[in-house]
């Protein structure tokens, strides 16, 4: 089943018609995504390799039946974007854009309450359910369909561990990065209820890093809530207090948000948790093993 | 971004949030004049972004001009240490005067943003003068918040509860509930990340006022604050930082020996934390940016290079979009042109890693070529080690 996004999921893209925006769409499509409309305002009526472009969200989805959103809106823009796509009522949106003003974020937090939407991001990869849809821009190719959810607050460092499952021969349900920034839409505990209730999925892998209590927060849902085996990493072991390391939201402030106290909370919630970035992947299998 | 106490004073005094009287002074001379102007006994505090100052020795309590102007002639130019400097310290380039006052209570007020609830959350306490993460810690029950809805912004009624929670004698009820919502009113036009005032004080003479004041801002909203843009002071950065930012550089400089260059924030944290696993210490958290071309992987070795504690370098790369043959040509350039003379371990993975590897192999360098995270930092370590 995977969840968010699958083989019925069809994509249009805000800020098609940016460098970033339209070799993302490509790279999407080529990975099977059903992309179906593009919008940027003022170039409506044009398209992008083929996929026609209108000037608002409500057009788009009125004449393509679009059901998801992935946004490549500069930083300014961003959340204005973001509330368009809201009000039109798409089902998930994934705003990759990073460096969004956080009293932006804000608001639109405040939007989405009211509303069904799933907001990934902002400031985040984006999402795949590998073999059926892809929106976002990590590279398609490393991933694998299989049976692990993986939820994620890093780029790159979820890049690693799906390629450390990847080279297991242990596939991925559904990838979710949902961001570096303080202010997100879709959080660790969101994700946990979805994986908890997809067939697909038999193990949850948890990638978090300090600044905030979101993985104290999933700490206490899992031991709550979850049945399905989960798997945590924490990075930012080694970071200094008080400096922001390149995610708006990795800080580690008045003492709080440390690596050592969420991996505490994980391991007492029975997270298995891996002291290393190298050694997640096999830490999933030996628990898929066991 | 941080600003000073004299700046944070000036942007409040706009809000109608009441400030001790004074004015900020470069040169003893100037202080002394401030105070002259002030009348009778005034404070000399030096303005550095850190906290603590008045334990290290950079506030000082003045008797009329000439000793102001003595006390601004022993901070001005100090290297003050308080718990939050690190014991490098920061050089004392301005003082604030202002006027003394004899105070009845101390008390504390901020705004946050609270992530656990996704608004601003304003706090107050009894309790002023102390850390609020001490308060918070000890004495949570001293602690008063109100929580904004966005939308609503901060209601008459929350700026009461606040107020009343503070215990304010009832002719400041009122002065207490201006000075709040305008604190607020600050706090969301000018995106602040941190608004407090600690502490917030009650003078013999009936007066509510900022004793002192801290302001970070969204370093995401600062282009739509360029009056705040310009308060940056550069003398509370490290230089090596500030020569990164004018790359679009991220990065942050640590106290150990094995330098890092990585795409992506969180892999360039995971990087750091297996150096120290592998029993390193890490120099720097460097995060190359998704799209590391050429031109930033070699300004990206000259800021590691120039750092004389790094003793080796190593580069973890995970190439999606970015294709490792892209970077491996890119890093043989720029370890070409920038003449890096120390040991080198490259690990790439993702898109085309094997043509990456190969062309590091035959570029009649020397890299050391790593599989795998594990792998990379135990051989930058040994390297390390070795030319330690």
């Amino acid at each position: 089943m995977a969840i968010l996004v699958d083989n019925d999921t069809r994509l249009l893209v805000q800020g098609i018609t940016g460098r970033e925006g339209r070799f993302h769409t490509g790279q999407c499509a080529a990975y099977g995504t059903q992309v179906v409309a593009g919008v940027t305002p003022g170039k409506g009526g044009e398209d992008v390799d083929g996929i026609p472009v209108f000037n608002t969200v409500a057009e788009a989805v009125a004449a393509t039946g679009a059901n998801a959103s992935m946004i490549f809106v500069p930083p300014a823009f961003a959340a204005d974007a973001v509330l368009e796509a809201i009000h039109a009522g798409l089902a998930v949106i994934a705003c990759i854009t990073e460096g969004i003003p956080t009293y932006d974020m804000i608001y639109v937090k405040r939007r989405l309450e009211e509303t069904s939407t799933r907001l990934i991001g902002p400031n985040c990869p984006g999402l795949i359910s590998p073999g059926k849809c892809k929106i976002g821009i990590m590279p398609g190719h490393i991933h694998a369909e299989g049976p692990v959810g993986v939820i994620s607050r890093s780029g790159t460092l979820t890049y690693e561990v799906v390629a450390q499952l990847t080279e297991r021969g242990i596939g991925q349900s559904t990838c979710i990065g949902i961001g570096g920034d303080p202010i997100i839409g879709t959080d660790f505990i969101d994700c946990l209820a979805l994986f908890e209730q997809d067939d697909q999925t038999g193990a949850i892998c948890l990638i978090g890093e300090i600044g905030g209590t979101a993985e104290e927060e999933a700490a206490a849902f899992i031991q709550e809530h979850v049945s399905k085996p989960v798997i945590g990493f924490i990075c930012g072991q080694t970071a200094p207090p008080g400096r922001r390391m390149g995610h708006a939201g990795a800080i580690i402030s008045g003492g709080t948000g440390t690596a050592a106290e969420k991996m505490r909370a994980m391991r007492e919630a029975g997270i298995h948790v891996s002291e290393s970035p190298a050694t997640i992947g096999a830490l999933v299998a030996d628990v898929l093993g066991g | 971004m941080k600003i000073h106490e004299h700046e944070a004073k000036e942007i409040l005094k706009h809000y109608g949030v009441p400030v001790p009287n004074g004015a900020v002074a470069s040169t003893a001379e100037e202080a002394r004049a401030v105070a002259e102007r002030l009348g009778g006994t005034v404070v000399v505090k030096a303005q550095i972004h850190a906290g603590g100052r008045g334990k290290g020795g950079g506030i000082k309590l003045s008797d009329g001009p000439a000793e102001a102007q003595r006390a601004a002639e022993a901070i001005l130019g100090m290297t003050l240490i308080t718990p939050q400097t690190g014991p490098e310290g920061r050089v004392v380039q301005k003082v604030l005067v202002e006027e003394g006052m004899e105070i009845e209570k101390e008390l504390y007020l901020g705004i946050v943003i609270d992530r656990a609830v996704n608004r601003p959350v304003v706090m107050a306490s009894e309790a002023g003068g102390m850390e609020i993460e001490e308060v918070a810690a000890a004495t949570p029950q001293m602690i008063i918040k109100e929580a904004v809805d966005p939308l609503l912004g901060l209601k008459p009624y929350q700026a009461r509860n606040l107020a009343f929670g503070l215990n304010l004698p009832a002719e400041l009820i009122s002065t207490g509930v201006k000075f709040i919502t305008g604190l607020y009113k600050c706090f969301e036009e000018m995106d602040c990340s941190l608004a407090e005032i600690n502490p917030l004080v009650i003078t013999r003479d009936g007066r509510l006022l900022a004793l002192d004041a801290k302001m970070n801002f969204d370093d995401n909203a600062l282009w739509r604050h360029k009056d705040v843009e310009e308060m940056r002071d550069l003398n509370e950065e490290e230089p090596l930082e500030i020569e990164a930012s004018k790359h679009n550089l991220n990065y942050i400089k640590l106290d150990g020996n094995v330098g890092c260059m990585v795409n992506g924030a969180g892999l360039a944290m995971a990087t750091m934390d297996i150096i120290k696993l592998a029993g390193g210490e890490p120099a720097n958290f460097l995060d190359v940016g998704g799209g590391a071309t050429q031109e930033m992987v070699e300004n990206a070795f000259r800021i590691l290079i120039s750092d004389e504690h790094v003793k080796a370098v190593l580069i973890n790369i995970f190439g999606g979009i970015l294709r490792c043959d892209v970077l491996a040509r890119g890093v043989v350039e720029a370890v070409k042109k920038v003449q890096v003379n120390m040991p080198i371990v490259v690990r790439l993975e993702g898109t085309n890693a094997e043509e990456g590897r190969e062309i590091l192999q035959t570029s009649g360098l020397e890299f050391t070529v790593a599989t795998g995270m594990a792998d990379a930092a135990e051989k930058v370590v040994a390297a390390a080690q070795a030319a330690g």
